[in-house]
C-alpha cells in the first residue's frame, strides 16, 4: 500500500483550530526553520482511510491465536481500556498540586497494595515504563545496596545463559560485568555453574522461574540461599509471573526485587511494541533506594525517567486485577498452564518439545531433528502458521534450544482455539516431509511475502524520500 | 467475579483427562511444597464489569479536573483532535505485539516507518528510532550514543527540564560514568562556563530548546563550541517548537530527543508519553531501540521490517547499545497520527498560537503587577516573579484553572499557554492575579 506521504495532496487539510483571538507573535527569521517539515497533507476523511488500511494489515489478539512465548498475549479487556480512559485520569497534569491528584494517588496507592501482595514484595514503584526499564531500576537497587555498605567489590552479576537477552544487558548498563552461567541439559540453573561463579565479587543473580524454557525450577530455595549466602541478591525478572500468580510468590521463593510486565501478567495491551508498565517491587530493606517520582527532588534519588511512570497503563492493570479478585488471580495462572500443557500434549508425536515432562505457561519445541530430516526450519513452520491465520510462536529463544519454537497459549484461549492449532501443527509436521518447498516459501496467502532482512540491514532506508 | 477464561468447567476436566490428571495442582508438582503459597491471596474479591467501572469512577472523580490549564514543565496539554483519539484504539494497533512477523505486522511497520520520517523531517535529522520510553529516557540513551573508550563525560546544562537531568544522572550513575552540570546565567546555559567546561574527556552536552524557563538557547555557539572541543551536541526539543524554530538539523547537532507527548498524547498523570530520537547517518548504528527499515519481499514488492538488529539486546546482548526491548510504538503511531492530521501548516499555527498566547499573558501580568523574571526570547512558557504566589494559585485553582509551575524558590512561577487557552480565559487569569497581588 501506499505510504502516507504518497497519499499527500498539497493544501488537504482539517480545520481544528479557532483563529487566534490575541496578537499575532512570530520568531526572528534567523530563529525561524527555512523550510517547514514535509509532512503529509490530508483531509479527515483521508486520514482515516489511510489507518484504516494499516490496520487491516495487524494481527491482533482480538484477530485470532497468538501463542508468542515469553509474551503473555492474553485477551485485553475492553473495560480496562474505557477505564483508563476517563477524563478523570487522562485530563490531570502530572504535576498538579497533590489534592488535586488524590484519584491518581489511590490507583497507584492501590495496584501497589495488590501487586506486593501477588508478589510477596513490601514495596513498589511504577516509574519505570517497561520490563527491560525496570530491570534496569531493579538492578539499579542492588547497585545502592551495596554501595550503602561500602561493599563496591561487587561488580559481577551472574545471568543464566537461557536468560532473556534483556537480562545482560540491563546488568551491563548498571555497569557490572555479567557472568554467564550455563544450564543444565534439564535447562535449569546448574548448581555446580552457580556455586562456582558465586563470590565476594558478586553483586548478584537476574533469574525467572518459571524460566525461560518454560519450567520451574524446583532448586529455586537453594538457588536463592547459595547467592544470599555469598553476599549477594536475588533480582526476579517477572515476565512469567503468568504461571504463578496467587500460587507462588517471588518473595517466598527468596527474591529481593522483582519487575512485573503490566503488559502481559496485567492484561494490559502491547500496543504493537509499547507502552507498557514496568512496575519494580522490593523487599523493606530496599525500599529507601526506590525512585519516588517527585519532581526536582534533587540529587540522590534514581529516577529512571519523568513522571510518576506510564500511569494510564497502571489504571489498566489495576481494573484488571480488581475485577480478577482474589480468586481469579490464581484460576488465570492454573488455566494458563493447563492450557500449554494440554496443547504441548496434543502436539506431542509431531514436533518434539525440547524437554519432555510438565511445563508451566509455555513450553518450548525444538526442530533440531526435523530439519535434519526434511530441510524445514524452525522459521518455516513459523511462516507457515501465518497462512492458517495464526501468529507464529517466539522462534529461536532461549538461545540453549536450537531450532526453538516457544508456544505460551495463555488462559483465555478455549479448548477448541487450541485443539485446532494442534491440528494445524500436526498437518504442518506432515507436510515438511512430504512437500518442504511450499513451507519454505511460505507464507503464500500474507500480505506480503517473506521479506529480506538481509538487504534492509545492507542497504538501510530508514525513511521516506520524496523522488527527486 | 470477572473472568476471561472461555473454556467451561467441563472442557477443562476433558482437557485434565487427556493429560491424565485428576486437578490442575498436579501441574504444579515442581514448585516445592514450602514455597507453595497455602492460604488465598490478600486480595478482594473479584469484581463484575459493572462494578469495576463504577468503583474506577469513584477514584477518578477523586480528581480534579480544570477547564483551563497554564501548567507545562513538561507536559502539555494542547487540543487533541477527535481522530487522534479512536484510530489508536483500534483493536488491532491496540493489542498487537511488537512486529517480530513482519508477514502479519505491516500496518505496525509502516505506521512506525511513517513516524520516523516525520521525526526526521521535523527534527531535519537523517534517522529516527522506533520510540524510547519518555523524553528523559532518550536524552540518558543520547548521553550513552555519545559516549565511547576515550571520552565518557557528560555535561548537561542546569536549564533542562529538572526530571531529565536527574534521569540522565541516573543512568550515567548506572555505567560508571560522570555527569557534570553547566551552571545557568540568566536563565540560559551559561556559555562561558560551558568552555571552560569542555575537555579531552567530554563525550556529549545536553541541552534544551526551549529550555525548562522556555527560554530560547544560543544553540548556534553551543553546538559550535562543543564541536570544537571534539564532543557531540545533543538537542532536546519540544516538537511543538519544531514545527517553527531552527531545527537540530540546521543547527548542527549529532543528536535530536525529546518528550513527543504534545503530539496528540493526554496528560494522564505522567504517562505513557512518547521518547523521541533521532541522529545523523554518521551515528545511525550508535542509536539504541527498534528501528523499522524498508526492503523487498519475496514477491518484489515494498515491505517493511524491524532493521539493523545487530545493535539490540536480544542479538547482541551484555554488548548492546541498550537494554530496550519494548517501547511506545502505539504512542508513535498516535504521534505520527497527530502530525498527519495537522499537517505542516497546522503544526506551524499551533506553535503560533502557543507563542502567542504566552506573549499575551505575560504582557497581562505584567500589567497586573508580575516582573518576567528573565530577559531571553521564549517560546510558551515564561517565568514571573512576585509576592503572593501560593495566593494566586489559589485564587486560579478555585476558579477551575490550574496556574503556573510553582518553582521551588516559592517566589517566582512558570507558566505554560497553550493553543487552548483563550484569550477570554487569559484576561480573567490577569484579573484574578492583580487582585491577589492587591
Ligand atoms: C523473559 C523476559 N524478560 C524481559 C523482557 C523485557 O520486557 P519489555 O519488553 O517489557 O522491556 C521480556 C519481554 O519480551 C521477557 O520475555
Amino acid at each position: 500500500m501506499k505510504l502516507i506521504f504518497e497519499k499527500s495532496m498539497p493544501g488537504h487539510r482539517s480545520d481544528l483550530l479557532p483563529a487566534l483571538d490575541v496578537p499575532a507573535f512570530d520568531l526572528p527569521a534567523s530563529m525561524k526553520r527555512a523550510e517547514k517539515p514535509a509532512l503529509p497533507e490530508l483531509s479527515e476523511t483521508e486520514v482515516s482511510r489511510h489507518y484504516t488500511e494499516l490496520v487491516q494489515q495487524v494481527h491482533g489478539v482480538n484477530c485470532g491465536f497468538y501463542p508468542l512465548g515469553s509474551c503473555t498475549m492474553k485477551y485485553n479487556p475492553r473495560i480496562d481500556e474505557e477505564t483508563a480512559a476517563l477524563e478523570g485520569f487522562t485530563h490531570v497534569h502530572p504535576l498538579a498540586d497533590e489534592r488535586d491528584t488524590a484519584g491518581c494517588r489511590k490507583v497507584l496507592e492501590t495496584a501497589k497494595e495488590l501487586l506486593c501482595e501477588i508478589t510477596g514484595m513490601d514495596d513498589m514503584t511504577f516509574e519505570p515504563a517497561a520490563g527491560a526499564h525496570g530491570e534496569f531500576t531493579g538492578v539499579l537497587l542492588i547497585k545502592q545496596y551495596h554501595k550503602s555498605r561500602g561493599d563496591e567489590a561487587r561488580r559481577k552479576i551472574i545471568v543464566p545463559d537461557s536468560a532473556h537477552g534483556t537480562n545482560p544487558a540491563t546488568a551491563a548498563m548498571c555497569g557490572f560485568d555479567v557472568v554467564n552461567i550455563a544450564s543444565g541439559p534439564d535447562g535449569l540453573v546448574d548448581l555446580d555453574a552457580l556455586k562456582a561463579a558465586l563470590g565476594p565479587d558478586v553483586a548478584g543473580l537476574m533469574l525467572t522461574n518459571p524460566n525461560t524454557v518454560g519450567l520451574f525450577d524446583s532448586n529455586i530455595l537453594e538457588i536463592t540461599r547459595l547467592v544470599h549466602e555469598a553476599g549477594g541478591l536475588c533480582y526476579y525478572d517477572g515476565a512469567n509471573l503468568n504461571a504463578v500468580m496467587g500460587v507462588v510468590r517471588p518473595g517466598d521463593m527468596g527474591f529481593d526485587c522483582v519487575h512485573l510486565n503490566l503488559h502481559k501478567t496485567f492484561a494490559t495491551p502491547h500496543g504493537g511494541g509499547g507502552p507498557g508498565a514496568g512496575a519494580v517491587g522490593c523487599k523493606a530493606f530496599l525500599a529507601d533506594f526506590l525512585p519516588r517520582s517527585v519532581t526536582m527532588d534533587g540529587e540522590g534519588r534514581l529516577q529512571v525517567r519523568s513522571f510518576a511512570g506510564n500511569f494510564l497503563v497502571v489504571v489498566k492493570a489495576l481494573t484488571y486485577i480488581l475485577t480478577l479478585g482474589r480468586e481469579g488471580i490464581p484460576e488465570a495462572a492454573e488455566n494458563a498452564v493447563l492450557n500449554a500443557n494440554y496443547l504441548m500434549e496434543k502436539i506431542k508425536g509431531t514436533f518434539e518439545p525440547a524437554f519432555d515432562r510438565v511445563c508451566m505457561h509455555e513450553f518450548v519445541l525444538t526442530l533440531d531433528k526435523y530439519k535434519k530430516e526434511t530441510g524445514v526450519s524452525a522459521l518455516d513452520v513459523a511462516k507457515s502458521l501465518i497462512d492458517y491465520g495464526m501468529h507464529p510462536p517466539t522462534m529461536y529463544f532461549p538461545l540453549i534450544v536450537h531450532e526453538a519454537l516457544m508456544l505460551e497459549p495463555t488462559e483465555t484461549e478455549s479448548k477448541a482455539t487450541l485443539d485446532e492449532a494442534a491440528e494445524i501443527f500436526r498437518k504442518l509436521y506432515k507436510q515438511g516431509f512430504e512437500d518442504p518447498e511450499t513451507m519454505r516459501t511460505a507464507p503464500h496467502h500474507a500480505v506480503i511475502g517473506r521479506p529480506d532482512e538481509v538487504r534492509a540491514a545492507r542497504n538501510p532506508i530508514l525513511r521516506w524520500k520524496k523522488e527527486e | 467475579m470477572g473472568s476471561y477464561i472461555p473454556s467451561s468447567e467441563a472442557e477443562r476436566r476433558e482437557m485434565l483427562e487427556a493429560l491424565g490428571m485428576e486437578s490442575v495442582r498436579e501441574l504444579y508438582k515442581d514448585v516445592p511444597e514450602s514455597v507453595l503459597l497455602d492460604r488465598p491471596l490478600n486480595l478482594p474479591e473479584g469484581l463484575s464489569e459493572m462494578e469495576v467501572r463504577a468503583k474506577l469512577e469513584d477514584m477518578a472523580k477523586l480528581n480534579r479536573n480544570y477547564r483551563t490549564i497554564l501548567r507545562g514543565a513538561g507536559a502539555y496539554d494542547h487540543y487533541i483532535p477527535s481522530i487522534v483519539r479512536y484510530i489508536p484504539a483500534k483493536e488491532e494497533f491496540l493489542t498487537a505485539y511488537t512486529p517480530y512477523q513482519a508477514e502479519m505486522s505491516q500496518g505496525v511497520l509502516q505506521s512506525i516507518f511513517e513516524y520516523q520520517t516525520m521525526i526526521c523531517e521535523l527534527t531535519g535529522m537523517d534517522v529516527s528510532n522506533a520510540s524510547v520510553y519518555d523524553g528523559a529516557s532518550a536524552a540518558a540513551e543520547a548521553a550513552a550514543m555519545c559516549r565511547d573508550r576515550k571520552r565518557s563525560v557528560t555535561l548537561i546544562s542546569e536549564t533542562v527540564h529538572p526530571d531529565v537531568i536527574n534521569t540522565v544522572r541516573t543512568y550515567c550513575y548506572g555505567a560508571n560514568a560522570e555527569l557534570k552540570v553547566v551552571p545557568a546565567k540568566d536563565g540560559k546555559t551559561d556559555l562561558a562556563a560551558l568552555k571552560e567546561m569542555l575537555a579531552a574527556d567530554t563525550a556529549g552536552v545536553i541541552f534544551q530548546q526551549p529550555n525548562f524557563f522556555g527560554l530560547f538557547e544560543d544553540a548556534e555557539e553551543i553546538i559550535a563550541a562543543v564541536h570544537e572541543a571534539g564532543a557531540m551536541a545533543v538537542m532536546s526539543c519540544n516538537p511543538i517548537a519544531l514545527a517553527v524554530m531552527k531545527t537540530p538539523g540546521e543547527l548542527g547537532a549529532d543528536v535530536a530527543v525529546g518528550e513527543g507527548q504534545p503530539l496528540g498524547l493526554p496528560l494522564g498523570f505522567g504517562g505513557p508519553y512518547l521518547g523521541f530520537m533521532a541522529t545523523t547517518q554518521k551515528h545511525m548504528r550508535r542509536l539504541p531501540g527498534r528501528i523499522v527499515g524498508e526492503t523487498v519481499d519475496s514477491r518484489g514488492g515494498r515491505a517493511y521490517v524491524l532493521s539493523l538488529q545487530a545493535r539490540e539486546q536480544h542479538i547482541r546482548r551484555e554488548k548492546a547499545s541498550s537494554n530496550i526491548c519494548s517501547n511506545e510504538a502505539l504512542c508513535a503511531l498516535t504521534a505520527g497520527l497527530y502530525m498527519a492530521t495537522m499537517g505542516p501548516d497546522g503544526m506551524a499555527e499551533v506553535a503560533r498560537q502557543c507563542m502567542a498566547k504566552a506573549h499575551y499573558l505575560a504582557q497581562k501580568l505584567i500589567e497586573a503587577g508580575c516582573r518576567l523574571e528573565y530577559s531571553g526570547r521564549f517560546f510558551h512558557e515564561f517565568v514571573t516573579r512576585q509576592e503572593n504566589c501560593r495566593e494566586i494559585l489559589g485564587a486560579l485553582s478555585d476558579e477551575g484553572i490550574l496556574g503556573g509551575l510553582l518553582l521551588p524558590d516559592g517566589e517566582s512561577i512558570l507558566w505554560c499557554v497553550t493553543e487552548k487557552a483563550s484569550k477570554e480565559a487569559l484576561d480573567e487569569v490577569a484579573d484574578i492575579v492583580k487582585e491577589a497581588l492587591a
